[in-house]
């Protein structure tokens, strides 16, 4: 173990690339506040979504955004709670990316309500029936749990509580992400959710997108404040999320397998493997191709998984893999449509028995992304208040 | 034999009788009231568990092309047809079914099949999705916060959400952007005794095809229906009690 002293600081936030990113963000923000008020103004007709297709881009960046915010503050958890001083200069950042991701998919998921000013119903009236229900508590509780993990990492007084507060945020998350699996999982009218696989399918998922998007953020962040990163923290890293991510493509392995066993389920899995247009190739171009296989030969080959951008490319993969995945689950399965009949060949004038399209409009695309400006713009105005990033994160200071 | 002469009961007899009549009539007369409560609500007067609303559709009368039901729906509703499908929404559908093996062609309607144990109500985070104790489902439109998520879980594509701003609403039957929407058996006129608008429309039609009542009362229309033929629910796999049957499918 190193005995180098840790020293965290603000980043200096005076420079014209703080103002820029700074500037550019904000602007994300504004343009995701503007494209909810013009939904709301003029109903969802202007969106790509209908009665259908209920749940479309919004839900895509939105759920990502909140599996992704668990699933960084897995560095965190690893130092806390499994007790990996390695991790530890790495927390702080972590437990804040699981925070600001958190409130930028919120924020989205919010602003994509059909009464999005009834929020104070929402957080007043509660069915404990519904899952959707329980995440509120478990999303609005884990932002807690995390700040207060924030603040024993950060009062000195308070350190002997971290790993204590750290076991407690990691059992959190796992609570979050099972009922944010759940939240599909126990839809037990549509072929292709009703499954019990897909709540620890989502923890795995968010334990991969969650440490691609905070490798990412970590490089880019020491790169821009010229502070040292070294390759060994890196390489620890780049080890964990090829491990996630070929974990991910075992749940995902399995769940189709199982579905092609019995013959009830051939249909969607026809339509999400085979024939389902945009939905086969997201699932096979964007989740399997670039999400997995292009990432898993990055991190893994001999000669190119040393190099930072290999690890850098592979995790920004990771991330473009994960909404591909996302997609296909939210709206893939919502194209393919119900089976009332078994056995018959259905028609009406309100689509029954047809494949549903979806053609995201572009007020979707621009409060879906917002979700990322405003974690980002979270995460930037954090680290110039506050000391969350040591000063150098060179090989020697990550020893252990 | 000494005649005694019977003092004349006549009178007295006739008191007795009418006050007996009087007595039965009040005692009788609550409970035949009460009976017609129960099938025409008083506005200020809680719904009651003894009844359980239900619609049985015998498909063999119901007409390949005949759209008479949705047409009275959309009118008693207000439901306009604005040109795009999509987003349009419907209560109540006709859909056409073709059997993959036999080819034989059925129609039928569909529409909240207004589950004992709803799908919507159970996923609704706010409980603007309830079940009525009489059994028909709802949504509350005043906390109906437009998330979706029920239209995500019923099993019968039934919900619609309101797309864009609306104009003349009906009075009895409130309706608002951002908020979804289904099938309400026609409470406003169920409670007054009536019988849905589907249901009328299609006896005017002739065709005779839904028969709506209490299924939980014996001697209903639809108790005696549902007991001497042989009926069935969508996805009874699921085991969710729906208050809709069909027959002939």
């Amino acid at each position: 173990m190193s005995s180098k002293k840790i020293v965290f600081l603000t980043i200096e936030g005076k420079s014209l690339g703080f103002y820029f990113l700074l500037g550019v963000f904000a602007l994300m923000v504004l343009a995701g506040l503007g494209a909810s008020y013009y939904m709301e103004h003029h109903g969802h007709v202007v969106t790509g979504m209908n009665n259908q297709i209920v749940w479309g881009m919004p839900h895509v960046f939105a759920v990502f955004l909140i599996v992704a915010a668990s699933g960084a503050l897995n560095v965190a958890s690893i130092s806390s709670a499994f007790g990996k001083v390695a991790y530890k200069p790495l927390a702080r950042l972590s437990a804040l990316l699981a925070i600001t991701l958190l409130v930028g998919g919120l924020v989205v998921l919010v602003l994509d309500l059909g009464r999005p000013d009834r929020l104070i119903v929402a957080m007043t009236r509660y069915n404990f029936k519904s899952i959707f229900a329980w995440n509120i508590y478990l999303y609005i509780g884990f932002i807690g749990v995390v700040a207060a993990y924030l603040w024993m990492m950060f009062e000195q007084r308070m350190n002997r509580f971290t790993s204590a507060v750290g076991t407690f945020a990691f059992v959190w998350r796992f609570i979050l992400t099972t009922g944010t699996g759940s939240i599909f999982g126990f839809i037990v009218a549509r072929q292709a959710y009703d499954a019990a696989l897909l709540a620890p399918t989502f923890v795995i998922m968010s334990l991969s997108f969650g440490t691609a998007v905070f490798i990412l953020m970590l490089h880019f962040i020491y790169s821009m404040t010229g502070r040292e990163l070294g390759d060994l923290l890196v390489g620890r890293l780049r080890n964990l999320l090829s491990i996630f991510v070929a974990a991910v493509f075992y749940m995902t392995l399995i769940f189709h397998l199982t579905n092609l066993y019995g013959t009830q389920h051939h249909g969607v899995e026809r339509f999400l493997l085979l024939e389902g247009g945009v939905f086969t190739q997201v699932f096979w171009i964007g989740q399997i191709g670039i999400g997995t296989l292009a990432p898993l030969a990055l991190f893994w080959l001999p000669g190119i998984n040393k190099s930072r951008g290999s690890i850098l490319l592979g995790s920004l993969m990771v991330v473009i893999g994960g909404l591909s995945q996302i997609f296909v689950i939210i709206i893939g399965a919502q194209a393919y449509p119900l089976t009332l009949f078994p056995g018959k060949t259905v028609s009406s004038s309100f689509f029954d028995g047809a494949i549903n399209t979806y053609s995201p409009s572009l007020p979707e695309w621009v409060l879906g992304i917002s979700g990322f400006g405003i974690a980002l713009l979270a995460t930037l105005i954090a680290i110039r208040v506050l000391p969350f990033l040591p000063q150098r994160l060179a090989d020697a200071q990550t020893e252990s | 034999m000494s005649t005694t002469k019977r003092p004349d009961n006549r009178g007295r007899r006739r008191f007795l009788t009418a006050a007996g009549g009087v007595t039965a009539v009040a005692t009788i007369a609550p409970g035949v009231r009460l009976i017609q409560r129960v099938l025409a609500k008083e506005d200020d007067q809680a719904v009651s568990s003894a009844v359980r609303w239900g619609m049985l559709i015998n498909t063999n009368k119901c007409a390949t092309g005949c759209n008479d039901c949705v047409t009275a729906c959309n009118s008693e509703h207000g439901l306009r047809d604005t040109g795009r499908p999509d987003t349009d929404p419907q209560w109540i559908r006709k859909v056409k079914l073709v059997d993959d093996q036999t080819g034989k062609e059925t129609s039928l309607p569909m529409m909240c099949q207004h589950c004992e144990k709803p799908p919507c109500a159970d996923v609704c985070p706010t409980g603007a999705s309830f079940r009525r104790t009489d059994g028909v489902v709802l949504v509350d439109k005043h906390i109906c916060i437009g998330c979706r998520y029920c239209m995500m879980a019923c099993p019968y594509k039934a919900r619609s959400f309101v797309h864009e701003t609306l104009t003349d609403q009906r009075p009895w039957s409130p309706r608002g952007k951002g908020t979804v929407e289904a099938c309400t058996f026609c409470v406003h006129r169920v409670d007054r005794g009536q019988q849905p608008a589907c249901v009328e429309a299609c006896a005017g039609a002739d065709h005779g095809a839904l028969v709506f009542g209490n299924l939980n009362d014996p001697k209903s229309e639809i108790s005696k229906r549902a007991k001497a033929v042989s009926s069935r629910q969508i996805r009874a796999d699921l085991d969710l009690n729906t208050g809709v049957r069909y027959e002939g499918v």
